[in-house]
C-alpha cells in the first residue's frame, strides 16, 4: 500500500486509488481456478485431439497474460476512452464477422472462427462486449441529447449483430446479447410494455430457433425429456457432481473430463465438482456472484448514464453466461456450449472476457465527486438530489 | 437537461437493483443444485473416495474365514488372501483394448463379456476372482488406471475332492453353501481360530480308495461309506462316490454333489436284520431257544411270498437265521414280536425320523404310511422302509458298542466326553443283548455271509445286505444295492464301518455274483486292515473263540447233508 500515496497524481496513482480494488482481486481470484481447472482438464482433451498434453495449459496461459494486459488497459482508460475503443473493436469485428462468413473455418457444424496468428480468433466474442457498450453509449446519448436518435441507431445495431449471429449460426451468442441488450433498455427505463413486448419477441425467436435448427431442437428436446436421446454429457457431468461429493476426488483425479469432449470449456464447472468439490465450487458461485453484485453496487455510485448502462449491460453478460454454463452442467438448461468466464480454455473468450471486466474496471473507477460523497456498498438505491 | 437525466438514473438505479437480485436468486439456485447433486444425489463421501491407490486400506481389519481341519489338525479348509480384479469403467479411455490385453492374459476369459463389464456405466465391475500373484503383476504391468485389485479371501481346500460332501464348499463371496460351511457358516466368519472335523484324513482316504477301486471294479453307478467311532459316534470318515472337486463346485453335476451317506435314503435288505434280531434277542425270553421254519415260502395274505435268498429250506436256529441271512426267519421273529415293539425297537436304534448331524445335507428316512402289518415282515430284513447309510451305522454302532444310544456327530469338541456321558442314559438293548450281537456278527464273518470281510487277527464281525432296488411296478432284480455293515474288534468294538456299492455287476473274480459278501464284504475287509495299520493294532491270537459259545447251535454243511440224506431213508 506505500507503493502509491494517495496523493501520488499520476497516471497508475490515481488508478490504483480509484479503481474498483475489490472487484480486482475478485477477478483474479476466479482466474486462479481457471488456471488449476484447464491444468487438470486439458491434457486428457489434449491427448484425444492428438496435440501434447500441455498444448491447452500453454495457450490458456499464454492468452491470459495479453487478457490481462487489456484489462488493466482499459480500465485505466476514462469513460470517454472506453466507448471510443469500443466503438473500433465494433467496427472491426463487425468486418471479421463478415470476414467469417465468407472464407472462416467451419468447426462442429459453425462457422465462427477466424485464424489470426496461428490462434483462432471468434470475432463475435469481442463483437458482444463492444456492441453492449456502443449500444449504451447511443442510448444514454439520447437521454443526455434528446435530438439524437440513439435508440433507433442502438436497435438497427442490434439487429445487425444478431443477423451475422444467426447467420454462423451462433444461437447461445444470440441469446446472450439479447439477454445484454433487453438489459440496457431495461436500466434505460423504457416503460414496462415494451420491455414485456420485446421479452415476448425473444420468446417467439427461441421458439422459431427450436423449429428452425434442429440441433437446437434436439438439445431442447433432450432437455426436457432425457430418454428421448442421448443425454451422455449432461450424464457424465452430473455424475461429476455426485462422484466430488464435499470435498471432490482432488485436482487432477476426476474422470469426468475423459469422457466429455469439451470438458476444459464447455464444461470445466463439472471437473471443478469433481476434482475440487462442493466446497470449491460454491466459492466459485460466490465468486461470481459477488462480481455482479459489486459491479451493480459500485456503479450505482455513478451519475453517468453511459457509465450505469454500459456497466449493468456487461455484468449481465458476465453474470448471464456464467449462470448459463452452470446450469448447463448441473441440468437445468438445455446443453449449450458456453464458456465459464476467465476459467474454461479459450482464447477469444478470455480476451473478450478481459476487455469487457476491463471496460466495467474502467467505468466503476471512482469519481472525483461522489467517491467521497457516496461510499458505501449499500445496495439501496441512492437518489440523487432532485 | 440535468433533471432528465438524473431521473434516468434514478430509475436506473430502481431497475440495477431489481436485476441485481435477480441474479443473486440465479446463484442461489444455482448454489442448492450443486449442493442437492454433489451431497443429497451423491449421498454423502468423505475424502475416501479419493484414491483408487489405497483401495485396500479398509480391508486389513477383513476377518478371514476360519480353517476346517480334521481331527488331528491336517487342514481341510483354508482361505488365502488373493487380489481380485475389478474394473472401473469411468477410469477406462479404451476399453476394446483393455479387453484384448485382458483376454489375452486370460484365455478363460470371454472377449465379449469383459468389454461389456468394461463399457458398463457403473463405477465397478468384477473381471476376474483371485488372481495369483504373477496373474496380478501381469495385469499392474498393463497399466491401465480403470484396472484395480480387492484383496478377497479364497477358499481352498487342499484335500480337493476327499471331504467335499462333508467340509462342503462357500461361494466366491465367502458364504459357506454345504456341507459344515454352510452349517458353520457364522462360527466359520467369526473371530474363531479354527474348527475341527473328528474326521481323520487317513481314514478317509482308505475308504475313498476301496470304494472308488470297487465302484469301477464292479461297474458300480455310485458308493457309499462311513466309518464311526462305536463309541461316541464320531464320523471318522464318511465318503459318497462320485464326488466333486469343491473349488469347482458350480461345475459340477448334481450327482456328484449329491450325499449318498447322508442325503439318499435306502432300502438297505439284510443289514437290517442287525435291527430286527437285536429287536427279537432283546424283547424275547430265552430267543436263543427258539425254531425258525424256513422249509417253505412265508405266506400271509395280500403280499406275495417271502422267500430266502440262499434257501435252507430246513428249520433254523436264531444264529442260523442270522449267517444265513434268512428273510423268512426274521420274517417269524417280526411277527412274534408284533408291529409295535418293532416299531418301537427301530424308534430307538434312530431309524425313524432324522439323524441329528451338523450338515445340512441330511434326510429324513421314509416308511410305508399308515405301516400295514406286512411292512412289519418286509422292514424285518430291510424293505419297507428307507434309510440313509448314516442311520444304519449309527443304529448299528448303538447296539454293539454295548447297547447305548449314541448319535453321529462331526464336529469335534471338548463337549464330546459330555456328549458321550448324556448318551449313557439312554439304553437301547441290554448288555446281554449287544453281546449276543456282537458274537452273530463275528459268527457271520467266520461262518457264514461275510467271510471276505474278515482280516486275520481283528475280530471283525458284519452283516451282508443285498437289496433290489425299487423300480417301476415291484422291485427291479437286475439292478441292486450291495452293502456291508461290520465292526471290529467284536470282543470290544471300538470301529464301525458301512459300505455300499449302488447297482454293481459281478464280474469274474466274483463268479458274476454282485451280491454284497462278493463284493462289499471285501471292501470293508480292505479298510478295516488299513484302519488296523494305521491305529497300530496288532494281530491278536484268541485262545478260544468269542462267537463260540453260539457255534453248536449252527448245523454244518455236512450235518445237514447227513439229516438230508436220513429223512429221505
Amino acid at each position: 500500500m506505500t507503493l502509491l500515496s494517495r496523493t501520488d497524481k499520476s497516471l497508475l496513482g490515481r488508478w490504483w486509488w480509484t479503481v474498483d480494488r475489490g472487484m480486482l482481486a475478485l477477478l483474479l481470484s476466479i482466474i486462479a481456478f481457471g488456471v488449476v481447472l484447464v491444468a487438470s482438464a486439458s491434457p486428457p482433451v489434449a491427448e484425444r485431439i492428438g496435440t501434447g498434453e500441455y498444448h491447452f495449459i500453454i495457450r490458456h496461459l499464454i492468452l491470459l497474460l495479453p487478457a490481462l494486459v487489456i484489462m488493466f488497459g482499459l480500465s485505466l482508460c476514462d469513460t470517454k476512452m472506453v466507448w471510443r475503443v469500443a466503438l473500433c473493436v465494433l467496427a472491426g469485428g463487425l468486418l471479421a464477422m463478415l470476414m467469417v462468413l465468407a472464407f472462416g473455418t467451419e468447426v462442429k457444424g459453425a462457422t465462427r472462427w477466424l485464424p489470426v496468428f496461428g490462434f483462432s480468433l471468434q470475432p463475435s466474442e469481442f463483437v458482444k462486449p463492444a456492441f453492449i457498450v456502443v449500444a449504451a453509449w447511443l442510448i444514454a446519448r439520447q437521454k443526455e441529447v434528446p435530438s439524437f436518435a440513439g435508440q433507433k441507431w442502438a436497435f438497427g445495431l442490434y439487429g445487425v449483430v444478431l443477423t451475422l449471429l444467426l447467420l454462423q449460426p451462433d444461437l447461445g451468442m444470440s441469446v446472450v446479447v439479447s439477454g445484454c441488450f433487453l438489459g440496457i433498455i431495461f436500466l434505460a427505463g423504457l416503460r414496462l410494455r415494451l420491455v414485456t413486448a420485446l421479452l415476448a419477441l425473444a420468446i417467439g425467436g427461441l421458439a422459431l430457433a427450436y423449429f428452425c435448427f434442429p440441433h437446437v431442437q434436439s438439445r431442447i428436446d433432450r432437455f426436457i425429456d432425457p430418454s428421448s436421446g442421448d443425454t451422455f454429457q449432461v450424464e457424465k457431468s452430473l455424475d461429476a457432481f455426485k462422484n466430488g461429493g464435499l470435498f471432490g476426488t482432488g485436482a487432477g483425479q476426476g474422470t469426468v473430463k475423459l469422457d466429455i469432449p469439451d470438458a476444459h470449456a464447455d464444461f470445466i464447472f463439472s471437473v471443478a465438482g469433481e476434482e475440487l468439490g462442493l466446497l470449491f465450487v460454491l466459492v466459485m458461485v460466490l465468486l461470481y456472484a459477488a462480481v455482479i453484485v459489486r459491479g451493480f453496487n459500485r456503479v450505482m455510485d455513478s451519475d453517468n448514464v453511459f457509465a450505469v448502462l454500459a456497466t449493468g449491460g456487461l455484468l449481465i453478460m458476465f453474470g448471464g453466461q456464467t449462470l448459463i454454463h452452470m446450469g448447463s452442467s448441473l441440468a437445468m438448461l438445455p446443453t449449450k456450449g458456453m464458456t465459464l468466464p476467465f476459467i474454461s480454455y479459450g482464447g477469444s473468450s478470455l480476451l473478450s472476457m478481459g476487455m469487457a471486466m476491463g471496460f466495467v474496471l474502467s467505468l466503476t473507477r471512482r469519481q472525483a465527486r461522489s467517491g467521497i460523497a457516496r461510499g458505501s456498498l449499500s445496495l439501496k438505491p441512492v437518489r440523487a438530489s432532485a | 437537461m440535468k433533471g432528465e437525466r438524473g431521473s434516468a438514473l434514478d430509475q436506473a438505479r430502481g431497475r440495477m437493483v431489481i436485476v441485481s437480485a435477480v441474479f443473486v436468486l440465479a446463484y442461489i439456485i444455482v448454489a442448492a443444485r450443486v449442493v442437492d447433486i454433489s451431497i443429497i444425489q451423491g449421498g454423502f463421501k468423505g475424502r475416501d473416495v479419493a484414491g483408487y491407490a489405497d483401495e485396500s486400506r479398509d480391508e486389513g481389519a477383513l476377518l478371514r474365514r476360519a480353517d476346517i481341519t480334521d481331527r488331528n489338525g491336517v487342514l481341510l479348509a483354508r482361505s488365502l488372501r488373493t487380489a481380485s480384479l475389478y474394473v472401473d469403467p469411468s477410469m477406462v479411455r479404451n476399453a476394446e483394448e483393455v479387453a484384448k490385453s485382458l483376454v489375452r492374459l486370460f484365455p478363460d476369459l470371454n472377449y465379449g463379456s469383459t468389454l461389456k463389464k468394461i463399457q458398463a456405466k457403473s463405477r465397478f465391475e468384477w473381471l476376474k476372482r483371485n488372481l495369483t500373484p504373477d496373474e496380478q503383476q501381469k495385469v499392474l504391468y498393463l497399466g491401465e488406471p480403470g484396472l484395480a485389485f480387492k484383496d478377497e479371501d479364497r477358499r481352498i481346500y487342499p484335500q480337493g475332492g476327499l471331504t467335499s460332501h462333508l467340509v462342503g464348499y462357500s461361494s466366491v463371496d465367502g458364504n459357506g453353501i454345504a456341507g459344515v460351511e454352510s452349517s458353520f457358516d457364522g462360527f466359520l466368519k467369526g473371530n474363531n481360530p479354527s474348527l475341527a472335523l473328528t474326521i481323520d484324513v487317513r481314514f478317509q482316504h482308505a475308504l475313498r480308495r476301496e470304494l472308488n477301486a470297487a465302484m469301477h471294479e464292479y461297474k458300480a453307478k455310485g458308493a457309499a461309506g462311513i466309518v464311526m467311532d462305536v463309541r461316541n459316534g464320531e464320523i471318522l470318515a464318511l465318503v459318497s462316490l462320485p464326488d466333486f472337486d469343491p473349488h469347482h463346485a458350480v461345475d459340477a453335476k448334481d450327482v456328484q454333489k449329491f450325499n449318498k451317506a447322508t442325503l439318499g435314503t435306502y432300502e438297505l435288505g439284510s443289514v437290517f436284520k442287525v435291527f430286527s434280531v437285536a429287536a427279537f434277542i432283546d424283547s424275547q425270553k430265552n430267543p436263543l431257544r427258539k425254531a425258525f421254519d424256513a422249509r417253505e415260502p412265508l405266506k400271509r395274505k395280500s403280499a406275495r411270498p417271502i422267500r430266502d435268498y440262499h434257501a435252507q429250506e430246513r428249520i433254523l436256529s436264531l444264529p442260523e437265521v442270522f449267517i444265513h441271512s434268512s428273510n423268512i426267519g426274521t420274517a417269524l421273529m417280526a411277527e412274534t414280536m408284533g408291529t409295535k415293539t418293532l416299531q418301537d425297537y427301530y424308534t430307538h436304534f434312530g431309524l425313524i425320523g432324522k439323524s441329528p448331524l451338523e450338515i445340512p445335507e441330511v434326510a429324513t428316512s421314509r416308511f410305508n404310511t399308515p405301516w400295514h402289518d406286512v411292512d412289519t415282515l418286509s422292514a424285518s430284513f430291510g424293505h419297507a422302509v428307507a434309510v440313509t447309510p448314516l442311520q444304519l451305522i449309527t443304529g448299528v454302532s448303538s447296539i454293539i458298542n454295548g447297547g447305548e444310544k449314541i448319535e453321529p456327530t462331526l464336529i469335534l469338541n471338548d463337549n464330546t466326553h459330555q456328549k458321550a456321558a448324556k448318551s449313557v442314559s439312554e439304553r437301547i438293548v441290554s448288555p446281554q443283548t449287544a453281546h449276543r450281537m456282537r458274537q452273530l456278527m463275528r459268527l457271520n464273518v467266520t461262518d457264514g455271509s461275510g467271510k471276505k470281510a474278515n482280516v486275520p487277527g481283528l475280530m471283525v464281525g458284519g452283516k451282508t445286505g443285498t437289496a433290489d432296488k425299487p423300480g417301476p411296478g415291484g422291485y427291479d432284480h437286475d439292478k441292486r444295492l450291495s452293502s456291508f455293515v461290520a465292526a471290529f474288534p467284536m470282543d470290544d468294538p471300538r470301529y464301525a464301518v458301512f459300505v455300499m456299492l449302488d447297482e454293481p455287476t459281478g464280474t469274474k473274480n466274483t463268479n458274476n455274483f454282485a451280491t454284497a459278501g462278493w463284493v462289499a464284504a471285501p471292501v470293508a475287509g480292505e479298510v478295516i486292515a488299513t484302519i488296523a495299520n494305521l491305529e497300530g493294532l496288532a494281530p491278536r491270537i484268541v485262545g478260544q473263540d468269542f462267537e463260540s459259545t453260539l457255534r453248536h447251535l449252527v448245523k454244518s454243511e455236512e450235518q445237514v447233508r447227513e439229516e438230508r440224506n436220513a429223512q429221505s431213508h
